[in-house]
């Protein structure tokens, strides 16, 4: 461990404490008998993934794997998108992650090759493995064997009826049709942007969707056009046409492993047990798997599973095929009754991260909008740029968190603080400053001190109106937590992001309905606090 | 009951007092003098200044030009907090702290002051106003009438022993036979502790009552200063004399009831 290494490991350290709540799996058993003796490594090797069911399967196939090999692993699945995921990569905050060369290219590096480069897959990862490195330290693994490109699709009725197979028919006929995309898609560079200035494609109408309902929606006709990743296991499902990229404006999108210097410099035995997926898959095994994991709603550890057992890299752990199949038919209520220690961690965890940052909010926020009453002149800008934090969307925020404080429980602990402020002190600045105004003026013409009137006039009678701060700062907390998992802080945004990559609406709604009980008891308590907080006294009414 | 300093204040007095807020002209050359013990009512028109001018005897109101002096030393040499510590203050609505218990809100300016015992001392108050510690000590502002909260308003101002006390319109919110019942308990206060007074009211008959002189304020001045008679039989402008007809009339048409 390097001397600069301390926050972080610090910051991994409080991550490790709450790992066995934060883990969404039953733990798999370690196999210290093989290869027992590279183990005296810092830490386990983190493996993560991005937030689509692809690399949630490549993330456990990684894990698999590396477990199969004696290898501790923590498990990190779902993180925000590429901006979080690689800059917590490169801060050795993880180990691995799945990502493809063309995001790489584009997003990552933000270069830009010569036509005759970016059509060669080879050359294309290359380059983007040597700028890595260069650059951040990190390591491409050799390829996995498949591409992931992006593909446009539409239903087959409308490519017929408007005589469209190519992205320039696309942009030809674009201005009649409603396009579903990705957040992600419409905002990245190798996404919507690039395309509308390589094939001037400008659509009639684009609405943002999320991945896990663009497929729905296509084939119900609510939306014309979709992006989609080639080897979704849903283009084939919905019989759907992927336009050819007649430009060549995607860059090649292989697949790789990605991984951090610290598992290159410290961990050659995790380095060469990934290397044993180079090259051993392809589109077809790709779609097959994603078809499991997305369409059927197999679990994705055991589809991780049965895919490592075929490919012979792990023995003696094939996964009988017969339980394989999800029990859909299992109730939702005993869904989450066979989840319930699961969901009950979560919870707790949730909790801790909710009351750690709301109490701080509350320690900064009210003594700050005490302040302010004091300060007049500034105290309207100050709330107000408290109000701006506000607006910043919480994934943004997140990321910004990252190179400051790398992923996991402290960036997510200060991003939910930085949103508690606001609530907390606009109304501690609010009813103090109007409070009472007959009595306050009474306590000063019989000679009270300003600070006398603040903390024996002017802010008991706040208290209901504090309380109300907090409240609500409560709620918007308990929400904000749950996009804590993007940052692999853990709670119940976990099978929220988890049940959203993987569309699975079960997994989805046990996140999200404790949640929103939690938003319920969590305000009740204060209700409670806000009680014994008031004085048994209304104020009087006057006028 | 002698007063616990040798320097408590007994007299005002106001010179030439102008205060402006933006364009409106508030006080515009105001005089009076109080002596010691006595009690002079200001009355006015809404707008005529009279609160103003009580308000910078206590350094609520700043003037911008002439000279306000309590005991007999300049406002502007003494601390405005030490100074309305040492001044009685009953605002128009009582201005109670309504999470604070009777004795609580009473006991404040000696609380302040830190004099001993300042729950004692908040007792003797609400006695000299004719309201019971046992009974009322341990209510909120919002359990009493509006009567009773004014008592306890005139409590809180007479429990540190001060030698001045302002009150502004202290009866205006009330019913007639409220203020009436407040009238006497009024008066049983000062016969028991005697204090100097600045009373600013409305009602003519209510400074006829209460007053030793009335000062007639219009305008930001004082028009005319001495007692109901002196004013009802000389007065010194036909403002004075018809504000005066004016109360007359009234009266007389409630006693040919």
């Amino acid at each position: 461990m390097t001397a600069g290494m301390t926050l972080r490991m610090r910051c991994l350290a409080v991550l490790a404490m709450f790992l066995p709540l934060a883990t969404t799996q039953p733990q798999q058993l370690q196999r210290p008998d093989i290869n027992g003796s590279a183990s005296n490594r810092g830490r386990p090797v983190v493996v993560a993934s991005k937030p689509f069911g692809e690399s949630y399967l490549l993330c456990e196939m990684f894990a698999q794997l590396l477990e199969a090999h004696g290898i501790a692993v923590t498990r990190r699945p779902g993180l925000g998108a590429t901006e979080v995921a690689f800059a917590a990569l490169s801060r050795d905050a993880i180990d691995v992650y799945p990502e493809y060369t063309g995001t790489g290219l584009l997003v990552i590096l933000h270069d830009s090759l010569t036509d005759s480069i970016a059509r060669d897959p080879r050359a294309v990862y290359q380059h983007v493995a040597r700028v890595s490195t260069a650059r951040y330290g990190v390591r491409w693994l050799p390829p996995l064997g498949f591409q992931n490109t992006y593909a446009i699709a539409v239903q087959r009725a409308t490519a017929d009826r408007y005589h469209i197979r190519t992205l320039s028919d696309l942009a030809r006929e674009g201005s009649h049709l409603l396009a579903g995309f990705t957040p992600d898609f419409i905002g990245r560079a190798d996404g919507l942007p690039g395309l509308a200035r390589v094939y001037g494609l400008h659509l009639g109408e684009v609405r943002p969707l999320a991945p896990a309902v663009k497929y729905q929606a296509l084939a119900a006709s609510a939306v014309d056009v979709v992006d989609g990743y080639s080897t979704d296991g849903l283009l084939a499902r919905y019989d759907l046409v992927t336009l050819v990229d007649d430009r060549h404006f995607f860059p090649p999108y292989e697949a790789a492993a990605l991984v951090s210097r610290r598992l290159t410099l410290q961990d050659p035995d995790a380095i060469a047990t990934l290397t044993l997926l180079s090259d051993r898959l392809n589109e077809t095994t790709m779609r097959e798997l994603n078809r499991r994991v997305e369409v059927d709603g197999e679990d994705v550890h055991r589809v991780a599973a049965d895919a490592l057992a075929q490919l012979g890299l792990v023995h003696g752990r094939i996964a009988n095929t017969e339980s394989s199949t999800r029990t859909n038919n299992v109730g939702f209520l005993r869904y989450l009754w066979q989840r319930r220690t699961q969901i009950g961690a979560l919870t707790l965890r949730h909790l801790f991260l909710v009351a750690t940052a709301l109490t701080a909010a509350v320690l900064i926020a009210i003594p700050l909008g005490l302040g302010l009453e004091r300060a007049r002149a500034v105290a309207e800008p100050a709330v107000r740029l408290l109000g701006a934090i506000q607006t910043v969307p919480s994934i943004a925020m997140l990321a910004f968190m990252i190179p400051l404080l790398g992923i996991g429980t402290a960036p997510a602990l200060v991003a939910l603080w930085l949103y508690a402020l606001y609530p907390i002190a606009r109304n501690t600045f609010t009813g103090v400053r109007d409070a009472d105004p007959a009595a306050v003026e009474a306590a000063e013409a019989l000679g009270t001190t300003p600070s006398q009137r603040l903390l024996m006039v002017r802010l008991p009678l706040a208290a209901p109106v504090i309380m109300a701060g907090v409240r609500t700062a409560a709620v918007i907390t308990v929400g904000a937590a749950t996009l804590a998992a993007f940052i692999g802080a853990g709670g119940l945004g976990e099978p929220i992001v988890a049940g959203l990559a993987l569309a699975d609406t079960r997994m989805i709604l046990s996140g999200a309905l404790p949640a929103a009980a939690l938003a319920l008891a969590v305000d009740g308590a204060l209700a409670l606090v806000e009680r014994a907080l008031t004085p048994a006294f209304r104020a009087p009414t006057r006028r | 009951m002698q007063p616990e300093n040798r320097e408590t204040p007994r007299d005002l007095a106001a010179l030439d007092v102008v205060r402006r807020y933006g364009d409106v002209i508030a006080l515009d050359g105001a005089s009076i003098q109080v002596a010691a013990g006595q009690t002079l009512a200001l009355v006015g028109e809404s707008g005529s200044g009279k609160t103003t001018l009580l308000r910078c005897f206590n350094r609520m109101v700043e003037p911008d030009a002439g000279r306000v002096e309590v005991g007999g030393v300049d406002v502007r040499c003494q601390p405005a907090i030490a100074l309305r510590r040492r001044l009685g203050y009953v605002p128009q609505d009582g201005g109670l702290l309504p999470h604070w218990r009777v004795l609580r809100n009473v006991a404040l300016v000696p609380t302040l002051r830190g004099m001993p015992e300042p729950d004692v001392a908040a007792a003797k108050a609400l006695d000299l106003v004719g309201m019971s510690v046992s009974s009322f000590g341990g209510r909120f502002p919002y359990e009493l009438s509006g009567g009773q909260r004014q008592r306890v308003a005139l409590a809180r101002a007479l429990a540190a022993r001060p030698g001045v006390i302002l009150l502004d319109e202290p009866f205006g919110a009330l019913d007639a036979i409220t203020r009436s019942e407040l009238h006497e308990a009024f008066e049983n206060a000062r016969r028991e502790f005697p204090v100097t007074m600045l009373l600013v009211t409305h009602d003519l008959a209510e400074a006829a009552r209460l007053a030793d002189e009335i000062a007639v304020m219009r305008a930001g001045r004082v028009e005319q200063r001495g007692s109901m008679t002196e004013l009802h039989t000389s007065p010194s402008t036909e403002y004075v004399a018809s504000l005066i007809e004016r109360a007359l009339a009234t009266s007389a048409q409630l006693k040919r009831v």
